[in-house]
């Protein structure tokens, strides 16, 4: 998905270094966080990092130990969940199991104390919106994953939040429709202008929906970026580790000149050299991540000296729109290489053969933590 | 290893047996024409007229009546307490003296009755000599009485239906702007509205067939029917209690027998709609 241009000026939530304690147990570890108006922020993260716990002090239903939390320039600390300017997608839907879809959908809208006839043509439109609009009737045992999927979200939608939070919104559905959704949730944010705040634990989906993503680990905000700068500049080995599948390597800072480093691998013969400077201690212990599809594999040794390992190919494994390699290297470290299977019958490299790899020099990221 | 045909077929005639024999020897006798219960009046049989003595006697009539008030209002109020007790034992989270509330609140399950009824009509005493309240002893009594320990039943009850609830019910609810005190009307409570009917009849079974806390709390105002038949018992067995029995093992049984069918409908309907869901396209 293109990127797209975020508007700095419009802040819309903002966490102030707020922490969350459980007894002893840290949840949510010193989290200072902005979102602008009209964003699809994806906290990312495995589970018990911390990222569902935040989602609730945003929602109301959990308050923080220390710090604050602003939404639309206002302090949320003394505000209950039901007058909060804020919605929520639960991840288990939490639809009203003695309700039809229009009384779950009317229910929000009913709080406000809204004339019944205003009522009616808002749930309709929404229902309409969602396209569940011959469903109304049907209780939710009645409806599908998908369908209650999106009876949760015009729940949410149909009071018209300035702000969604939605709790692992497709964590329910299976993968064909997963896709889909993902694509209908963009353009209903589109929309409808919301601002979103999403939870998942699926890189994918992060990568997919988001317009900038927040990493999370141990109750800590690693990385937030968008999706390139956290796939393509990870800060961390946790951050490189966690999106996608990378091949990393410990090594020693040889050369450090502003514009270029050298590394030196034990588990790789040539040396490491990147195309861009990093801020590390001279002889530093750094490492190297690679991601498998920057890595070009051939049976012709490449020209040069660096940037280039040797290997046998031990695994093969055919995915369709691509294939993933993985190459024994002379010191006998495992490498993880993709290569897209653009042509139907080509020589393709097969097991047991010696193959030489190489990359380019911008490829690698230098990580010092 | 599994058990032979005619082995499983003698267990289960023997478990019936136990169970429903003496029921089926009071229904039998019921329609005895003699006035001697343990003795069959062969040619003169089955006769209906215990059960015309039975609508003549006012005495029995009236305690049956009583007993159906005591029993409903022991329901309700025990409902409500309990529903109560449960919700604070499930939703407060641990705060001081739950422990002692949750042991408390259950404490009469395990009472022997006799302690209960005792501890009950000594503080009715010892409360009328202070304040004048309650005045005598009587339908109040027996009532709050009962409350007492049926209210123990209805918080085991609500408290596991509670237990079995998905929190975020509640709140989505506050989350779309419900107030507390809406969320628990319009969402909580029809939710554990099944846990309630059944705390309900259970809570009005177990004030029906009271006598042991009763005898304590009653007054000379109020008998209840299980005291009826008692204190008639204590004297012979008249037949007509027979008849009374029968009755109400009919009313209860069917009662039973229609639920159950009702049940099973629900659920089968239920199941049907869920498959159907399912293979709608999503």
């Amino acid at each position: 998905m293109a990127e797209k241009t975020i508007d700095r000026s419009n802040e819309y939530v903002r966490i102030e270094s707020v922490t969350k304690r459980f007894g002893d147990f840290t949840a949510v570890d010193n989290v200072s966080l902005n979102v602008y108006k009209g964003e699809i922020f994806c906290l990312l993260g495995g589970s018990g990092c911390g990222k569902t716990t935040l989602l609730r002090m945003l929602a109301g239903f959990e308050t923080p130990t220390t710090g604050r939390i602003l939404i639309d320039g206002q302090d949320m600390a003394d505000t209950p969940p039901y007058q909060r300017p804020v919605n929520m997608m639960f991840q288990s839907y939490a639809l009203f199991p003695h309700m039809t879809v229009a009384k779950n959908v009317a229910f929000g809208l009913e709080q406000e104390g809204l004339p019944r006839a205003e009522i009616d043509r808002r749930v309709g439109e929404m229902l309409d919106i969602v396209k569940l609009g011959e469903f109304a009737r049907r209780k939710p045992h009645q409806l599908s994953g998908g369908q209650r999927q999106r009876v949760a979200l015009a729940r949410a939608l149909v009071k018209r939040p300035k702000l969604l939070l939605l709790d692992e919104p497709l964590g329910a559905l299976d993968k064909k429709l997963r896709e889909h959704t993902q694509f209908e949730l963009i353009n209903l944010q589109e929309q409808l202008g919301v601002t979103f705040i999403v939870v998942t634990h699926d890189q994918e989906e992060a990568m997919t929906l988001a317009t900038r993503i927040g990493v999370m680990n141990k109750g800590q905000i690693v990385q937030v970026g968008t999706p390139t700068e956290i796939y393509e500049f990870p800060n961390s080995r946790f951050v490189a580790d966690f999106i996608g599948s990378v091949n990393m390597f410990d090594g020693q800072l040889v050369e450090d000149e502003p514009g270029h480093v050298r590394i030196r691998c034990p588990e790789l013969d040539a040396t490491v050299f990147v195309s861009h400077g990093i801020s590390a201690a001279p002889d530093a212990k750094v490492s190297v991540a690679i991601r498998p599809e920057k890595i070009e594999m051939s049976r012709a040794a490449p020209p040069g000296g660096e940037n280039r390992a040797r290997g046998v190919v031990k695994e093969i494994a055919y995915m369709g729109d691509m294939s993933v390699y993985l190459v024994r290297l002379d010191s006998g470290r495992m490498l993880r290489v993709t290569i897209p299977n653009t042509q139907r019958h080509d020589e393709r490299i097969a097991w047991d053969e010696t193959v030489h790899l190489s990359w380019d020099p911008s490829s690698p990221v230098v990580l010092t933590q | 290893m599994k058990p032979r045909g005619t082995f499983r077929n003698t267990a289960l005639a023997l478990g019936l047996a136990f169970l429903y024999l003496p029921i089926l020897s009071m229904m039998v006798f019921s329609f005895n024409n003699s006035r001697l219960v343990t003795v069959w009046d062969g040619p003169n049989s089955p006769t209906l007229k215990w059960y015309a003595k039975l609508f003549e006697n006012s005495q029995i009539l009236d305690a049956a009546l009583l007993s159906v008030k005591i029993a409903a209002m022991t329901a309700t109020g025990a409902v409500v307490l309990g529903t109560l007790a449960g919700l604070v034992l499930v939703r407060f989270g641990p705060f001081r003296g739950r422990a002692m509330l949750s042991a408390m609140t259950t404490a009469p399950l395990v009472m022997p009755e006799v302690i209960t009824g005792l501890s009950l009509l000594l503080l009715f005493v010892a409360l009328e000599q202070l304040t004048g309240w309650p005045e005598g002893r009587g339908v109040l009594t027996i009532t709050i009485a009962h409350i007492t320990f049926a209210m123990a039943y209805v918080t085991v009850v609500v408290q596991s239906r509670l237990a079995g609830f998905d929190d975020s019910l509640e709140e989505a609810a506050l989350d779309l702007g419900a107030k507390p005190a809406k969320v628990f009307f319009a969402i909580t409570l029809p939710l554990i509205a099944p846990a309630l009917v059944s705390g309900w009849l259970l809570a009005f079974t177990l004030s029906w067939d009271d006598v042991v806390i009763s005898q304590f709390v009653a007054g000379p105002s109020a008998t209840t029917l299980p005291m009826v038949v008692f204190s008639k018992a204590r004297l012979g067995v008249s037949p007509d209690i027979n008849a009374l029995a029968t009755i109400m093992v009919l009313v209860v049984a069917t009662g039973v027998v229609l639920s159950s069918v009702w049940m099973r409908r629900q659920e089968r309907k239920r199941r049907l709609e869920e498959q159907m869901a399912r293979s709608d396209a999503g």
